[in-house]
């Protein structure tokens, strides 16, 4: 009887070709947009984490403002200056590194090439907090820093676009209208998460920064690099007692800045994109909607013209229970095969975007089971709540229907 | 001596309920023996199609009793009147009720599929069918690329591809023009001659009944009259 019914489904299958390809094209659609959504989502957070944690446990990121979450940033708060970096490497010796750091976006100018770019004011203390090397050249010198003389450091992705093939040392590139030697070059530290060019820098003296750029004393945030792992807390607490006592807050007010070491940032990164990750989450289950919709729609569409069908077989002498089976077969394989036609669909895909993204790939078991159960419990039932509606009719009943 | 074929006591049907309530068949008594070719007539609404309903075991009804070889119907559950369906009755619809899309053998082959049989036997038998009825040749094709008689042909192939004991036909030819009507006759009257299929079959056209070998006659839910054709019982 099993048999029967597979072969009597497959046949009615084939029968109506563009109806199993709309249901299973409904099914594909909403599996494969929740899977890309969530792969790629996941796949984004993992990477910032990935990178963050990958800057080593002894970093700490100090920024005016409090609190780093989607729709509030540092705008309002007081900034740090310049003194008070070299309070904290005066007066904290379990620092190893505090490199002030103010900087902005940029077009740097050489002969008929142009680049807009992140322009970095800090110390050398950047390069060692910041794990960076040079390629060539060298970094600043006491008085080009003290002086805040035109100089600079390229990138290597900003080397390569203004440059093309030749190393620069000693050229002068533009920068808002001024000249500026460059004196050293980054060694390439490749592609960050999402996309992210951390070679996409120029970095510059502080003060050259301040005075020629930005215009102001403001300091925007301190990367500091702490001596022993181990130490990380205690140096926070270390930061943050300092750094109250020269803003002149008072016991008992909160904080005007944050103390971040890279398991927080990672968080609150990883946070924001959590929260894009729900948003297309949300789009993703929309399409799963759709989808729904779609197989519904084509399901009872047809109603009719099964109704039609299953009178004519009851006539034959089919029992109800034959025809549901039939019709639960048949709802079951077109589920299923569009389910993992979307599956692979969108595995495929999520690999071949998070490669060009430059993100992780891992595939959400959970997610991936949630969308194709949705997707056939829709097909099923919409197959065969209709279907059993019908096959309990006389068969006269189910064939007088129009 | 063996039962009747078919035995209608008093057979009501009465569609809807209060005063919309449609009384279509009102205390129908009817015997249908072995073998007998039978032509059901009367005027459009009689009940005709009411009491071939539920013969075929297509419908239930309000009251009386319909006993086939001896067996009560009504005391019968769902699949095992589905079950007399498949084995022992073979419907003809005016309308033809083909699956669509689906050719001529599929077609023929469904209530052997139904009954269990083998792959080859399916296929030997419903080719056989359809070379009965004249089709051969004809396998592939779907109902949408089948005329209205050879529609109605496969109809026919399908209905006696199960040897059924007897043959029901509403209105075989009502869509029929008259020289095709005149095959799917020559056709009907053949399965009963040859392969003792009884035949019932509902017609408004007196040509067509006077191939049967016995008419009923119709009028107002009620058998009015039942003539048999001294000529071909002697
Ligand atoms: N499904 C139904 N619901 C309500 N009334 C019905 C239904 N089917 C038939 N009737 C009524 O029952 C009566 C008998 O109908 P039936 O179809 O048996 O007539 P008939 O003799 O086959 O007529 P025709 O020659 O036009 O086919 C008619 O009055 C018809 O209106
Ligand atoms: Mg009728």
């Amino acid at each position: 009887m099993l048999l029967n019914a597979l072969l009597v489904a497959v046949r009615a299958i084939r029968r109506n070709l563009l109806r199993s390809f709309l249901t299973i094209l409904g099914i594909v659609i909403g599996v494969s947009a929740v899977i890309v959504m969530v792969t790629l989502g996941n796949g984004a957070t993992k990477a910032v984490g990935d990178q963050i944690s990958s800057l080593g446990s002894n970093l700490i990121l100090v920024r005016p403002g409090q609190r780093m979450e989607p729709g509030r940033d540092s705008a309002g708060a007081k900034s740090f200056e310049l003194s008070d970096a070299d309070a904290l490497r005066g007066q904290l010796t379990s620092l190893r590194a505090v490199a002030p750091v103010a900087s902005r976006v940029a077009r740097a100018v050489y002969g008929s090439e142009t680049w807009s770019t992140n322009v970095a004011g800090t110390t050398n203390d950047y390069f060692t907090a910041g794990g960076w090397s040079l390629a060539a050249g060298r970094t600043f010198s006491d008085a080009e820093a003290l002086s805040g003389r035109a100089v600079c450091v390229l990138g290597e992705t900003v080397r390569k676009k203004l440059f093309g093939g030749t190393i620069p040392i000693g050229s002068e590139i533009r920068l808002k209208g001024f000249g500026c030697e460059v004196i050293g070059l980054l060694a390439a530290k490749g592609q960050g998460a999402m996309g992210m060019d951390q070679d996409d820098t120029v970095v510059m003296p502080i003060r050259t920064v301040q005075r020629r750029i930005t215009g102001s004393t403001a300091v925007g945030s301190f990367v500091v690099s702490v001596r022993e792992a181990s130490a990380v807390a205690r140096a926070k607490d270390d930061i943050t007692a300092l750094l109250r006592e020269r803003r002149h807050i008072d016991e008992g007010e909160d904080d005007d800045f944050m103390v971040l070491d890279t398991k927080q940032i990672a968080n609150t990164l990883s946070g924001t994109i959590s929260l894009m990750t729900g948003l297309l989450g949300a789009v993703a289950a929309v399409s799963l909607l759709v989808g729904g919709i779609g197989i519904m729609n084509i399901m009872l569409v047809s109603v009719t013209e099964r109704t039609r069908e299953i009178g004519t077989r009851l006539a034959i002498g089919a029992l109800e229970r034959e025809v549901l089976l039939q019709f639960l077969i048949e709802a079951v394989v077109l589920s299923s095969f569009g389910g993992v036609v979307g599956i692979v669909l969108a595995t495929a895909a999520s690999w071949a975007l998070a490669g060009l993204l430059g993100l992780p790939f891992s595939v959400d078991v959970t997610i991936t089971a949630v969308a194709f159960l949705f997707s056939a419990a829709i097909g099923v039932l919409f197959g065969l709540v209709p279907a059993r509606r019908a096959a309990r009719l006389d068969p006269i009943e189910a064939l007088r229907r129009e | 001596m063996s039962p009747p074929l078919v035995v209608l006591e008093r057979l009501r049907k009465t569609y809807g309920s209060g005063s919309a309530a449609v009384e279509a068949l009102r205390g129908v008594d009817l015997t249908v023996e072995e073998g007998e070719f039978v032509a059901v007539m009367g005027p459009s609404g009689s009940g005709k199609s009411t009491a071939m309903n539920i013969l075929g075991c297509l419908d239930t009804p309000s009251g009386g009793d319909y006993i086939f070889r001896g067996v009560r119907v009504s005391s019968l559950s769902r699949d095992e009147r589905a079950l007399l369906r498949r084995r022992y009755l073979g419907f003809v619809f005016q309308g033809f009720n083909l699956l669509a899309r689906t050719s001529a053998l599929e077609n023929v082959e469904l209530p052997l599929l139904y009954r269990g049989e083998t792959r080859a036997a399916r296929e030997m038998r419903a080719r056989a069918a359809l070379d009965a009825v004249g089709l051969s040749g004809r396998e592939t094709h779907t109902p949408s690329e089948l005329s209205g008689g050879q529609q109605q042909r496969v109809a026919i192939a399908r209905a006696v591809v199960t040897a059924p004991a007897v043959l029901l036909a509403d209105e075989p030819t009502g869509n029929l023009d008259t020289k095709t009507s005149h095959e799917i006759m020559e056709l009907l009257t053949s399965l009963n001659r040859d392969r003792g299929i009884t035949v019932v079959m509902v017609t408004h056209d007196a040509n067509v009944a006077a191939w049967a070998r016995r008419t009923v006659r119709f009028v107002d839910g009620l058998v009015e009259s039942d003539v048999r054709k001294e000529a071909a019982c002697s």
